[in-house]
């Protein structure tokens, strides 16, 4: 029972597509996107399930997994916050906004906010240098970038994200 | 200021439209040769107008086409998106605002190569990027732009995006493919080249996303034209990515051989009140550090020959200043940090190599080394040089021994600072 390929029918084969069928090895790297796009990270059955998509083994997939920083083994938070501290940025003060993020959110960089919603992130050039300080929020199979940030506009961002996350709890029966 | 060549949606509001693209003279190019021009003929135009790479290595465009054996197919094209040098934001700016400009690039040189399929290797930051780009194939297709028999013609082509997923590396050309094959993204052995055994074991040509952007102008206007701007030997334009120490960092398109100091004095707006120049990196994190000891260096010319001559790289142009207050044992500890996260781990002396300078810069940069580890950070840096199997290990030690070279009081000082506030006896450590 293949429960990617049940659950994703259409855009596997969408993926599957895009690439010479002799050759569909190539779809690993969207497969695992698409894995982690509602868990946020890929859990152990999707690395079966896309290994035997793709006739490969389970252990090609894992090393995948492992090699590329956008993938995740393990749950954090539902929005990963990666602030580029890379000299640029650091050059227009990233490492002081990251420091100061983690201190109002109260957790170290790489932690979770208790809520469950953020992790922070120091990470390796975003090609924004001229829009420093930066992060780009990755959750829900997006990536998103907030450039020319302060602490004080990145906090306001983050409310706002948890105001929109407790009403959708409460909406939930 | 004249009309810009690549980043011409400053020029033209909704160029990324495909009917404002159209409207402006798009695609003209791309059905001229593929109805009326043979691909040979294609190759030699791009040989003519003197374009050279823009990822960095500035190899002549026309000739790199050339390579590909007309008695091995299929041929694939694979564009090379994956922009990660600390440093480089041009490309994202032509994908965002100018993409039919871009895919219309991508277009000509498929046919120039002879190719049918062609991939645009986006680095997985670029998500939003990509997706966008999808769209923009999506209405190539309906327009009947892409697909079979183009204008009537046995030519047939397509586009797909792919997505990388955070890998430095995988802007090496040969770790792209890997890469885009669904392997790790670690480089492979040369030879062969990639335009003898690439993609899926076929010959295939990988250009940058500006180089290919220049093509549409060149086939619209001529070699002729191209080559009349820029400088003999690096003729064209360039986008020059400006960031660090400047009131106005961005990208400005200018032509090849254009000052350090007008980019960054008459664009860039110069330095912070009382700052000055003290160094600059052309080449992003990659680059031999500039010491600009002489006001004169100010007036070197930004071609891929004028700042070889003065002991850097122009590379893709990603221009970082700093200023007289950056420490350059603290920068040396951030760009070496970097390669040491980015590195692929297939080659040892890179993989070793960039753990233990990231661990003595490190230390340095805290001000918790002793001058021994100064020597010893520029020894190790000696012994990666010209021993890695790609350029990821060569450009790392670039900023570390041209960094102790020209300020090595920068890391003594930073000694200086552990002596003073060292409160255990040196013999205690021993």
């Amino acid at each position: 029972m293949n429960e990617l390929l049940s659950k994703y029918p259409q855009e596997i084969q969408q993926i599957l597509a895009k690439y010479p069928p002799a050759f569909k090895r190539s779809a690993v790297m969207p497969l695992l996107y698409l894995a982690q796009r509602e868990p946020g990270y890929v859990p152990r059955q999707a690395l079966n399930d896309i290994a035997e998509i793709l006739d490969i083994s389970t252990t090609d997939v894992a090393s995948i997994v492992g090699f590329y920083t956008l993938y995740y083994d393990r749950p954090a938070g539902r929005y990963h916050i990666q602030v580029c501290n890379d000299l640029p940025c650091a050059l227009r003060g990233a490492d002081q906004f990251l420091r100061e993020l983690c201190e109002r959110l109260g957790i170290e960089e790489g932690g979770t906010t208790p809520d469950g919603l953020f992790t922070v992130e120091a990470v390796k050039c975003l090609a924004a240098c001229h829009r420093a300080p930066m992060f780009q929020v990755q959750g829900d199979g997006e990536i998103v970038y907030h450039e020319n940030q302060t602490v004080e506009l990145a906090m306001a961002w983050i409310e706002e994200v948890r105001a929109k996350a407790a009403a959708g709890q409460e909406a939930q029966p | 200021m004249s009309e810009h060549v690549l980043l011409r949606h400053r020029d033209i509001p909704n160029i990324d439209r495909l009917d404002v693209y159209l409207a402006h003279g798009g695609f003209e190019a791309f059905k001229k040769v593929v109805t009326q021009q043979q691909p040979a003929d294609v190759i030699n135009e791009v040989k003519n107008s003197g374009l050279r790479g823009r990822g960095g290595a500035g190899f002549p465009t026309g000739l790199k086409w050339s390579f590909l054996p007309t008695n091995l197919w299929p041929h694939y094209v694979v564009c090379n998106a994956d922009e990660s040098e600390p440093g480089t934001f041009k490309d994202r700016e032509i994908l965002e605002s100018n993409p039919f400009q871009f895919l219309e690039g991508l277009m000509i040189a498929s046919y120039g190569v002879g190719a049918n399929l062609s991939y645009v290797y986006l680095r997985g930051e670029f998500w939003q990027v990509a997706a966008r780009l999808d769209e923009k194939i999506s209405e190539l297709e309906q327009a009947g732009l892409l697909g079979e028999n183009l204008f009537g013609t046995p030519y047939s082509l397509r586009l797909r995006t792919h997505l990388g997923a955070g890998a430095y590396i995988c802007g090496e050309e040969t770790a792209l493919l890997e890469s885009l094959e669904g392997k790790l993204g670690q480089p492979r052995l040369r030879p062969p080249f990639p335009a003898v055994v690439g993609l899926y074991g076929k010959p295939t040509l990988i250009n940058n996303v500006e180089t290919l952007t220049n093509l549409p102008p060149i086939f619209q206007k001529g070699a002729a034209w191209y080559k009349s701007l820029g400088t003999e030997k690096s003729p064209g334009v360039k986008i020059f990515s400006l960031s660090g120490c400047v009131n106005k960092p961005g990208n400005y398109e200018l032509p090849l051989g254009t000052t350090f100091r007008e980019l960054i004095f008459t664009h860039g707006g110069g330095l912070a009140d009382g700052r000055s120049v003290k160094a600059i990196m052309p080449a992003g994190a990659s680059s031999s550090i500039i010491h600009v000891n002489a006001d004169s260096l100010l007036d070197t010319p930004m071609d891929y020959e004028s700042v070889a001559a003065i002991g850097s790289q122009l590379g893709s142009a990603s221009v970082i200043v700093l200023d007289d207050t950056v420490n350059m044992a603290w920068l040396v500890s951030k760009t070496v940090n970097f390669f040491k996260h980015e590195s692929c781990g297939k080659c040892t002396p890179c993989r070793e190599g960039t753990f233990w300078m990231n661990r003595l810069a490190g230390r340095i940069a805290a001000g918790k080394a002793s001058a021994e580890d100064v020597t010893l950070l520029d020894s190790v840096a000696k012994q990666i040089a010209g021993k890695c199997l790609c350029a990821l290990g060569e450009f790392s030690v670039m900023a570390v021994t041209t960094g102790i070279k020209q300020f090595r009081q920068d890391f003594d000082g930073k000694v200086n600072e552990t002596r003073s506030e060292e409160t255990v006896p040196q013999e205690a450590m021993g």
